[in-house]
């Protein structure tokens, strides 16, 4: 919400114009514009998507054939490591806070986040993790204990490199800052929605949004807990996990656990909310149930919290936990299938366009489904025995975040992009990546479940030969091939977006939602006058009554900006300085980068920066729009 | 075009499905148990295979024709139909899930209580199970028998699993048998296994243990009730003078080199840190991986290494023709 | 459908204080609200934690035998007067009588330094009588527990510090009051946190609950 226009005049206006442009470079460095930071999440998230595909390959290479030689043991188990702890950190967690930072503010009619200067923390945090963890190649070893780190394989005695304090430090500086974006979003969609747009009149991706900051703002806590237990054990002689001094290594997989199972919605919710809109839009139709809808995400967020110990029923904690626990996953199935039925229907009777984003949504639509039958015959605990640790967890685990993230999110970024940049992508070569991957897909994974059903245990360098394993590795094999060129046509197809993509207006797909009632790319204060909203899907509404656009809340006035701040980077940089010093044990240089933190705050408290004000005729003279 | 493309994957998905379910191979499948765990397991298995079939056919039925039905036409000038919802297929697409869901959690409640149940009786075998970075240790305690990498069980005959571990944490997994237990470091953990018949049953270990998780294998050997016999017999009194010279030249050896990790019943060898070589000669692997011949034998004490990376066994300073006496020797433990 | 605009948020139907007058006040306070929640998430974790191993002991002194429940008693009324000098100091603020507000901040401030001082003593007696960090899974988990309260006690101090620097500096203005609030509501949620570790760990410790 905008401020109310009396408030605004009464601040000082320090500069009457906005600062004068920086270099592009400089400005991405200092910004606090929830676009450009979304924007830089987004690359951050299709780097390590890169990196960890990359991983994939080499292993699949491995995996070819039995008894193969390509890479050696220890460097396959750094590969899976390396290959999870990228994926879901590093790729999966920061294309969702882009499409967060991209999309949220405009769908509610706001003007940045509650927290614009958190939000540039929360980023280069997120950015200093990563790096973190990956530059542990570099330095002699990479993590090699597995994504999940089990105790006691993750302890000195096991693995006494420094991989693994990188992973520790590294997950969590990366932890905080996701902790301040889910804080500074749960904020901002509460505190900062326009006039009229009430709780149930909020689009499905700002609800799943929501929904999924509430889960990492319980979730994180936890894996923050254990990362610092599982540190002081490595580095500084504690005892929490080392069952000789009466440590408990179970503890760890509850800790990791309590965090690692919503962790899958916290990624898949904001996918499902993607999927929720681009249904409608191509479908142009008033999503199905939309009531339900948001209860089903309330209901999967908060049953999500109770499952946890089903990914430890081979622990021996005995029937009665284990009944309890796989009826508590069977439910989440519920919610989950209403989902899926209200878009099915609101398909039905509608005009479906088969532009890009809707075939990445339809191609998720069968995949996620296939992922959730698995996910409810892993939650049957005794099955679960035959399959758990075994390829088909593996083939499971990929249909629900590649078939629900990664298809949700390439849907979400084939939707918005040309809200973002301005231009539309090449229909021909969208449609020509999605089959990629799509078909690249269910050949790398589907085979996994006979893989797996045929004996075949996770993160293993090699299988036994002759026994029936070698076809479902090859098709796998060659699948995650197939899935790499599509990666390059996407690439393609941005490059050709920027070079000859033709311009797109305000709303080159018909879509319903408020973002759309803005130019393509958005200006950087968003909203020249705060939209008034009047129902779900305001735009839609505007259009059925012939208007082209949103009626304003509020007269043109001056709009208040944050500054940019090179602060954020600079914190970052302290981070990843004290964080390195910490794995080395260099005293000295753990005080001095924590010193630049605090003096980072300490400057950015004491210095009270107003911001800045654009005034009406500035923007009528930048933009050529008229009040 | 698309909805078309679609049919045709569908129907190749659905092919493959029929097909994959009929050439399975028997080796370490867990679609053909050899044994009443097993058996209880699969049978919920393939009943939420049926129940889940059921809703994937239904889902993507109504996707299939959503699809084919409504997709845009030229001359649509009007939107179409603005649906807020229907409460009454929102119920039902609710409550039916429900119902599939009880159908369900039933048999998943009572099968988790019957493979909880702990096996009690006269006829019960007891096994203790240790696993280490990466091999197994079975051991008898009513037997007074130790042994490595080859379980041998009694076919008909429950038998009682203790799981613990020296290390890091293992998982005990025979697909065919049974589902996995995972062994956990200042934890006892149980199981009981079954083979109705006999047979070589591949086990692997299930949960990640470091750079030999891949191949840390071992076998259950089971055999019918009179050749379990005979292999405790055999295993109580082994057989262990070395009969040729160069044998005779191994044994010193292996006492020299090998005697302070390995022991062997019946003889002065007593060392506990690496597994048990009683009746060496008769198992079917080396080093739980590799097939018991000669060469596999020198190649596996030259460099084990190479075949586990990260073993504990060292690369013993031996010369070629030492290792062929160490090999000699271990050749005639019977 | 309304014709007319209406404000929902919820922020807006609260009792409006100087701290929430600006919507950047509202987003601190709610957002500092959320922050309390991942911080119970955090403790909750902590005392699980602590839960799990308190009986691990190994060769080191049990609970029983280790804790001191007078010196202990002594830092609990130190932390529990000093939030009610907090709550004192809003008040203050909400008058805008500055210089008491600064007063009560500093009368808290000192009432947390005294808290960590009878801690750094209760550690190192025990440390004194051989219950370090490492000595046993028991130790690891009381010091990683009541540690990281402590060090949640000693980030107050240093915020509030600063805060009464700005203060001095500004006096109570619409972007301060916020900080001030959410500084209290921070001292506060420490507070009650000890609450809990001097029941679960000190008394239910030398109850041998």
């Amino acid at each position: 919400m905008a401020k109310p226009l009396e408030e605004v005049l009464s601040h000082p206006v320090h500069t009457a114009t906005a600062p004068r442009k920086r270099f592009w470079l400089l400005d991405y460095l200092s910004t606090v514009d929830h676009k450009k930071i979304g924007l830089m999440y987004a690359l951050i998230g299709v780097f390590y998507l890169i990196v960890g595909g990359i991983e994939a390959l080499l292993m699949r290479v491995q995996l070819f054939s039995p008894n193969n030689h390509f890479v050696s043991y220890p460097l396959f188990n750094q590969l899976f490591t390396m290959h999870g702890t990228n994926m879901i950190f590093f790729a999966a967690m920061p294309l969702i806070f882009g499409l967060m930072n991209l999309v949220v503010p405009l769908q509610i009619g706001a003007r940045d986040v509650a927290f614009p200067f958190m939000n540039a923390v929360s980023l280069w945090f997120t950015f200093v993790g990563a790096l973190l963890v990956n530059i542990s190649w570099f330095f002699g070893d990479a993590p090699s204990a597995g994504w999940f780190a089990y105790a006691p394989i993750g302890l000195n005695q096991f693995n006494p490199g420094h991989g693994m304090d990188f992973f520790i430090v590294g997950l969590q500086i990366a932890g905080f800052g996701s902790l301040m974006g889910a804080i500074n979003f749960i904020a901002t969609i509460l505190n900062m929605r326009a006039p009229g747009m009430t709780l149930l009149r909020m689009p499905l991706f700002t609800w799943t949004s929501l929904v999924a900051s509430g889960l990492i703002l319980f979730a994180f806590p936890p894996l923050t807990v254990g990362l610092f237990l599982y540190m002081f054990d490595r580095l500084f002689g504690g005892h929490f996990f080392d069952a000789a001094m009466g440590g408990n290594p179970v503890l760890w997989s509850h800790l990791f656990w309590i965090f690692g199972h919503p962790e899958v919605y916290i990624v898949a919710l904001p996918a499902f909310g993607v999927i929720s809109e681009v249904v409608a839009t191509f479908s142009r139709k008033r999503i199905f149930g939309y009531t339900s809808m948001v209860f089903a995400t309330v209901l999967i967020g908060f049953i999500g919290f109770m499952v946890w110990v089903h990914h430890m029923f081979t622990v021996g904690f005995g029937a009665m936990a284990d009944s309890i626990f796989a009826i508590a996953t069977m439910l989440i199935g519920i919610p989950t299938g209403i989902k899926v039925f209200n878009w099915l229907f609101t398909m039905w009777g509608g005009q479906i366009r088969f532009k890009t984003p809707m075939m990445f949504a339809l191609g998720f639509l069968p995949t996620f489904v296939l992922g959730g039958i698995t996910g409810v015959m892993l939650s049957a605990a005794p099955a679960d025995y035959q399959y758990h640790g075994s390829y088909f967890v593996v083939a499971h685990f990929h249909y629900v975040l590649i078939g629900g993230v990664v298809f949700g999110f390439f849907a979400g970024l084939y939707y918005w992009f040309p809200k973002v940049t301005g231009r539309l992508m090449h229909e021909g070569l969208g449609h020509l990546n999605f089959w990629f991957m799509f078909i690249g897909f269910h050949l790398t994974f589907f085979p996994m479940h006979f893989a797996g059903l045929y004996g075949m245990p996770r993160r293993v360098p090699t299988y036994n030969a002759g026994v029936g394993l070698e076809i479902w590795n090859q098709l796998s094999t060659i699948g995650a091939f197939v899935m790499a060129v599509s990666i390059v046509l996407f690439a393609m197809n941005v490059a050709y977006a920027f070079i000859r993509g033709e311009k797109a207006g305000n709303d080159p797909w018909d879509a319903r939602t408020l973002e759309w009632t803005l130019p393509s790319p958005v200006p950087e204060y968003n909203f020249a006058q705060t939209p008034l909203v009047r129902g779900l899907d305001p735009l839609w509404m505007a259009k059925e009554e012939g208007k082209t656009t949103v009626t304003p809340a509020e007269p043109p006035g001056p709009i208040h900006m944050p500054s940019n701040s090179y602060l954020p980077m600079v914190m970052a940089v302290g981070l990843f300085i004290a964080g390195l010093a910490a794995i080395y044990h260099r005293l000295f240089f753990i005080v001095l980068g924590l010193e630049v933190i605090a003096l980072a705050m300490f400057y950015h408290s004491l210095n009270d920066d107003e911001g800045y004000h654009v005034l009406p005729e500035e923007r009528a003279l930048a933009k050529g729009e008229g009040a | 075009m698309r909805p078309k493309h679609r049919i045709g994957l569908l129907l190749t998905t659905a092919v493959l499905l029929l097909g994959l379910t009929g050439c399975q191979r028997a080796d370490m499948s867990v679609l053909d148990p050899a044994g009443p765990v097993a058996k209880m397991q699969l049978s919920i298995i393939m009943l939420s295979v049926y129940i889940m079939s059921g809703i994937f056919v239904v889902a993507m039925g109504i996707l299939l024709y959503v699809l084919i039905r409504y997709r845009s036409r030229r001359g649509q000038n009007q939107p179409p139909k603005q649906v807020e919802g229907n409460n009454v297929l929102e119920a039902i697409w609710t409550i039916i899930p429900v119902i599939l869901l009880a159908i369900l959690a039933v048999p998943t409640v009572t099968t988790a209580f019957a493979l909880d149940a702990k096996p009690t009786g006269s006829n019960v075998l007891n096994v203790k199970v240790k696993a280490s970075q990466f091999w197994w240790q079975f051991e008898y305690p009513d037997l007074g028998i130790v042994t490595a990498q080859e379980l041998h069980i009694p076919t008909g005959t429950k038998v009682n699993l203790q799981l613990e571990t020296t290390d890091v944490m293992h998982s005990f997994w025979v697909p065919r048998l049974a589902g996995k237990t995972d062994l956990i470091p200042g934890r006892t953990n149980t199981m009981w296994i079954q083979a109705d018949q006999p047979g070589e049953f591949q086990g692997k270990c299930a949960e990640y243990c470091g750079p030999s998780h891949g191949v840390m294998d071992f076998l259950v050997v089971a055999e019918d009730p009179r050749q379990f016999q005979a292999w405790t017999d055999r295993m109580k009194h082994p057989q262990v003078q070395p009969a040729g010279d160069a044998a005779v030249e191994g044994e010193k050896l292996f006492a020299q080199n090998c005697a302070s990790c390995h022991s062997v019943a019946g003889t002065n060898f007593k060392g506990a840190l690496g597994p048990n070589l009683t009746g060496f000669a008769d198992r079917i692997k080396v080093a739980g991986v590799l097939e018991n011949t000669d060469e596999n034998v020198r190649r596996w004490i030259s460099d084990p290494a190479a075949v586990k990376p990260g073993t504990k066994m060292p690369k013993v300073p031996l010369n070629e023709q030492q290792i062929s006496a160490v090999a000699a020797f271990l050749r005639d433990l019977k | 459908m309304e014709a007319q605009p209406r404000l929902v948020n919820a922020a807006d139907r609260m009792e409006l204080g100087l701290e929430t007058s600006t919507l950047e006040g509202r987003n601190k306070v709610l957002g500092f609200w959320v922050f309390l929640g991942g911080e119970c998430a955090l403790f909750a974790s902590l005392f699980a934690t602590y839960l799990t191993l308190r009986g691990q002991t190994l060769n080191g002194p049990t609970a029983k035998e280790l804790f001191h429940l007078p010196l202990v008693g002594v830092a609990t009324l130190f932390l529990l007067t000093s939030s009610l000098t907090g709550v004192l100091g809003i008040n203050a603020m909400h008058q805008g009588r500055r210089r008491s507000l600064l007063r009560w901040l500093g009368v808290t401030v000192l009432l947390g330094l005294a808290f960590l001082a009878v801690q750094v003593v209760e550690f190192i007696t025990y440390v004194g009588e051989g219950f370090g960090f490492s000595t046993s899974a028991f130790s690891s988990a009381f010091y990683a527990l009541v540690g990281f309260h402590g060090g949640h006690v000693a980030f107050g101090v240093i915020w509030i510090s600063i805060l009464m620097l700005q203060l001095k500096k500004s006096g109570i203005t619409a972007r301060k009051a916020p900080k001030v609030f959410i500084a209290s509501l921070y001292w506060h949620f420490v507070d009650v946190v000890w609450v809990f570790i001097f029941t679960v760990v000190y008394l239910m410790g030398i109850m041998g609950i």
